[in-house]
């Protein structure tokens, strides 16, 4: 079997953005929108950490601190912000959310 | 950088666990092949020589970050969506379209993955990743980043404490 080299990471990581990418674009349901945007920031991270390993530099690692942070922040506000909505329009399909008022 | 039959295994259970989430109907399933996919990606950062990421991974990722879209989910209520029975919704021509710039990206990334990067093997680094030796990076290097990152954190959590002020002042009128 051919050792692991950098190419099949960066593989995996396009194909688990890939996923997130169709799940944001077809899915309906606010918060599966979210999780598959969780999901394309995570393969990002792991192509960070791949090179990181790869280059012999730390620096990757410490960007995928920075992300991880940015995303628990980013998370946090957009749940509020779909709690938000659903109180005012009792819906959290996408579809249905197309006025920036009332 | 691995054995391969580990990255196969762990690369196909990571695969799996996101077309799952991606396909589940229901909400909280969703949320749970999520889990899956996360604690996979954190095994990858074990074998790629980055501990510290990979238990930040399972206690902030698979732990905090799940439970509040879990109890968000239940909150709500939104296991499955009212007015939408199927998994995948949008006009024909929206998923036709979807999934054409999707193939698109991924010809184009194959490209890159399989012609642009030539020299190949094993030619993996091995540093000092122990959580110690990032911390002295994060400060030494990345202490302005740092401080920013706590000013974020601190007007999102201000946000999030208007957000639900804002609303309770309405109810009460």
């Amino acid at each position: 079997m051919p050792p692991v080299t950098i190419e099949w990471y960066v593989a995996l990581s396009v194909i688990l953005f890939l996923i997130g990418s169709m799940g944001v674009l077809l899915r309906r349901n606010a918060i599966i929108l979210f999780m598959s945007i969780e999901m394309m920031l995570n393969s990002a991270n792991l192509l960070f950490v791949a090179f990181a390993r790869y280059l012999g530099d730390l620096d990757g690692q410490v960007l995928v601190f920075f992300v991880i942070t940015v995303a628990a922040a980013e998370v946090a506000v957009g749940l509020a912000l779909i709690v938000a909505i659903f109180r005012t329009k009792h819906s959290i399909n996408i579809d249905e959310i197309n006025l920036m008022k009332g | 950088m691995g054995n391969p039959i580990v990255f196969l295994i762990l690369a196909g259970v990571a695969i799996v666990a996101a077309i799952m989430m991606v396909t589940s109907r229901n909400a909280v399933y969703s949320a749970l092949w999520l889990v899956l996919n996360f604690s996979a990606i954190a095994i990858f950062y074990l074998l790629l020589n980055a501990p510290f990421i990979a238990m930040v991974q399972i206690t902030v990722y698979a732990g905090a970050i799940m439970v509040l879209f879990l109890f968000v989910i239940m909150l709500l209520g939104a296991e499955q969506l009212r007015g939408v029975t199927a998994a995948i919704g949008g006009e024909r021509w929206q998923q036709v379209l979807a999934v054409f710039s999707g193939l698109l990206l991924l010809g184009t990334m194959g490209i890159l993955v399989f012609q642009g990067m030539g020299d190949g093997g094993d030619t993996a680094v091995t540093i000092n990743s122990s959580p110690a030796a990032l911390g002295v990076r994060l400060f030494e290097v990345y202490t302005f980043p740092f401080e920013l990152t706590g000013i974020l954190l601190l007007a999102a959590m201000i946000g999030v404490a208007i957000f639900s002020f804002k609303k309770k002042k309405k109810e009460e009128s």
